[in-house]
């Protein structure tokens, strides 16, 4: 008896230990992560439902949020096929150079977003390797929808292609060699047999690229020049917003964003947990 | 014998009945050259237009060192809170059952999903002087926002699912095993955690901590607004980069940038290290 109580005494914490950590856990996540996303809320409803619905029905807010949805819809389909491209190749292949090709595809992610966008500018700005050539044909990238995009595309580069690469390399390619013994196409074996194995997988990768897609901030600052109205994402507009003092209307259009990362959250949550065993087991982001 | 019929292709990769390397391969390389290699390439080789000298004499000045040393700095010490705090919270949603569990562990995702600007405003709102946070800490003396303190916060927030995150696989698969061997052997229970699950824990530990403080050194979106941005004392080197661009300062913004790149590959290899390290310490 005294020896089984030792025991537990030593391969578990003490109650009141449970009690400390789990306090500073939960004190943690609410004052530190909740308690931001609380006050989002509550200060976009601070003049009431009216005034926050009224500012994000203004014309300049509404021109935001139709960019942003216009970025992400170019830009997370064309990373969606790249992650699906890169994965092919790298899982379903033994090539020389494959780990350096799998390190540099995640090499976005280590990039400041700051000096994501400068690269753009560097090429395409007035002063960049393209610089003059454009202007010369009035073809506008940086401070317009090109250089948005792409700075965008550059920051979600990775998340496609990270989420499929372990979950192929999991699945093997027996499946596929089997298919293409059989006389299937590239294109009828990629359909029929890899993406009904991959579907959960890439959902949770275009969810995430998605998120980050609408919610980028420092790189398509670089390369949006604020024109309100016409260059400005949703995240962009509330910056605009809140250095005006319209704090209101920038917590409003940022309410929007809060409730897009809310989505976001359950959405994943569901897909770990119905789909567990379909998705990649390494969640690091 | 085959390797005369063999095409040259082959000599660098085994062969394949599954079909498509040859367009995968090719759009993967393409696409990547023209959104990151070329445009990392073109950042590159732009500070050294008035050889290393010119470099050398944009590195070294005062406001750029202040600005690198604040994002350093900061980094270090919020992703040594991170440690801290990502332990606890990861021990606890690992070891412990209780309700609600399963709603903490999915908020604790929330600096990832919420975009940096949003973060950035409602940080900066929540500890000014008048904020829910900032006016109590304002009557303990404590000024957070418009302060470098407020940079260690914002990068705090930003970085703490990074250790959470990495450790919760690990600590779910240490064996219970070796805590109840150090037990019968009549280790005391802050021995056990000490000498038998920290050393266990170290390596993804580290991991975690290091890619926390990678992102935090890039952050910019939850910063500035909380940050006050006063030129060498709570200007951020990515902020540097954005002012000088927009002085035209080409030159001098991709001095930063290049600076940084550094940063990012040398973590970069760190990372790999350290996972190559952890992985054989499983």
């Amino acid at each position: 008896m005294n020896n089984a109580r030792n025991n537990r005494g030593a391969t578990q914490d003490h109650p009141l230990t449970r009690v400390a950590l789990s306090l500073i856990a939960i004190g943690v996540i609410g004052l530190f992560l909740v308690l931001p996303l609380a006050m989002v809320f509550s200060q976009a409803l601070a003049k009431g439902l009216a005034a926050a619905i009224d500012a994000i029905g203004e014309p300049d807010a509404l021109a935001a949020v139709r960019l942003t949805l216009l970025v992400a819809l170019i830009a997370v389909p064309l990373n969606a096929l790249f992650g699906i491209s890169a994965s092919w190749a790298i899982t379903k292949f033994d090539f020389w150079g494959k780990q350096f090709l799998t390190t540099l595809i995640d090499l976005p992610f280590s990039v400041s977003p700051v000096v994501s966008g400068l690269i753009y500018v560097l090429i395409f700005g007035l002063q960049g390797w393209f610089g003059p050539e454009l202007r010369e044909h009035g073809i506008k990238i940086i401070f317009a929808l090109p250089g948005i995009v792409l700075a965008t595309m550059f920051v979600t580069f990775p998340f496609v292609a990270r989420e499929l690469i372990p979950l192929m390399t999991d699945q093997g390619r027996e499946e596929e060699e089997a298919a293409a013994s059989l006389g299937a196409s590239g294109f009828q074996t990629f359909l029929r047999v890899t993406l009904p194995n991959i579907k959960w997988g890439l959902l949770y990768g275009i969810l995430l690229c998605n998120a980050r897609a609408m919610g980028e901030f420092g790189a398509v600052s670089v390369v949006s020049g604020h024109i309100r109205g016409l260059t400005n994402t949703m995240p962009l507009h509330v910056e605009v917003l809140y250095n005006d003092y319209q704090f209101v209307g920038a917590f409003a259009v940022a309410s929007l964003l809060a409730l897009l990362a809310i989505v976001t959250l359950v959405l994943k949550s569901f897909l770990e947990w119905r789909y567990a065993d379909e998705i990649a087991a390494t969640h690091r982001h | 014998m085959t390797s005369a019929v063999t095409s040259p292709a082959a000599r660098w990769r085994n062969p394949s009945v599954v079909p498509g390397f040859g367009l995968s391969l090719g759009f993967t390389l393409f696409y990547l050259s023209a959104i990151v290699l070329i445009p990392l390439a073109a950042l590159v080789i732009r500070p050294w237009s008035a050889g290393f000298d010119g470099f050398w004499h944009v590195a070294t000045d005062h406001r750029v060192v202040a600005a690198l040393r604040l994002s350093f700095g900061a980094s270090a010490i919020a992703a040594g809170l991170n440690a801290v705090f990502g332990l606890v919270v990861a021990w606890v949603l690992v070891r412990y059952r209780f309700p609600g569990k399963a709603l903490l562990d999915a908020l604790v995702d929330l600096p990832f999903a919420l975009p940096t600007a949003v973060a950035g405003i409602a940080l900066s709102t929540l500890y000014a002087p008048q904020g829910w946070l900032g006016e109590p800490l304002s009557h303990l003396g404590i000024k957070v926002a418009y302060t470098p303190l407020g940079v260690v916060v914002a990068l705090t927030f930003i970085g703490l699912p990074f250790v959470v995150r990495t450790l919760q696989p690990v600590l779910a698969e240490l064996s219970q095993e070796a805590e109840e061997a150090a037990a019968t052997l009549g280790a005391t229970r802050f021995q056990t955690i000490w000498r038998v699950v920290l050393p266990a824990l170290l390596p993804s530990l580290v991991t975690g901590t290091t890619m926390a403080f990678a992102r935090a050194v890039g952050e910019y979106g939850s910063v500035i607004f909380i940050a006050g941005n006063l030129p060498a004392i709570s200007e951020i080197a990515p902020l540097l980069i954005i002012i000088k661009l927009e002085q035209f300062d080409y030159a001098g913004a991709a001095t930063i940038g290049v600076i940084m790149l550094a940063a990012s590959f040398v973590l970069l290899l760190a990372l790999n290290f350290l996972q190559n390290w952890a992985a054989s310490r499983r």
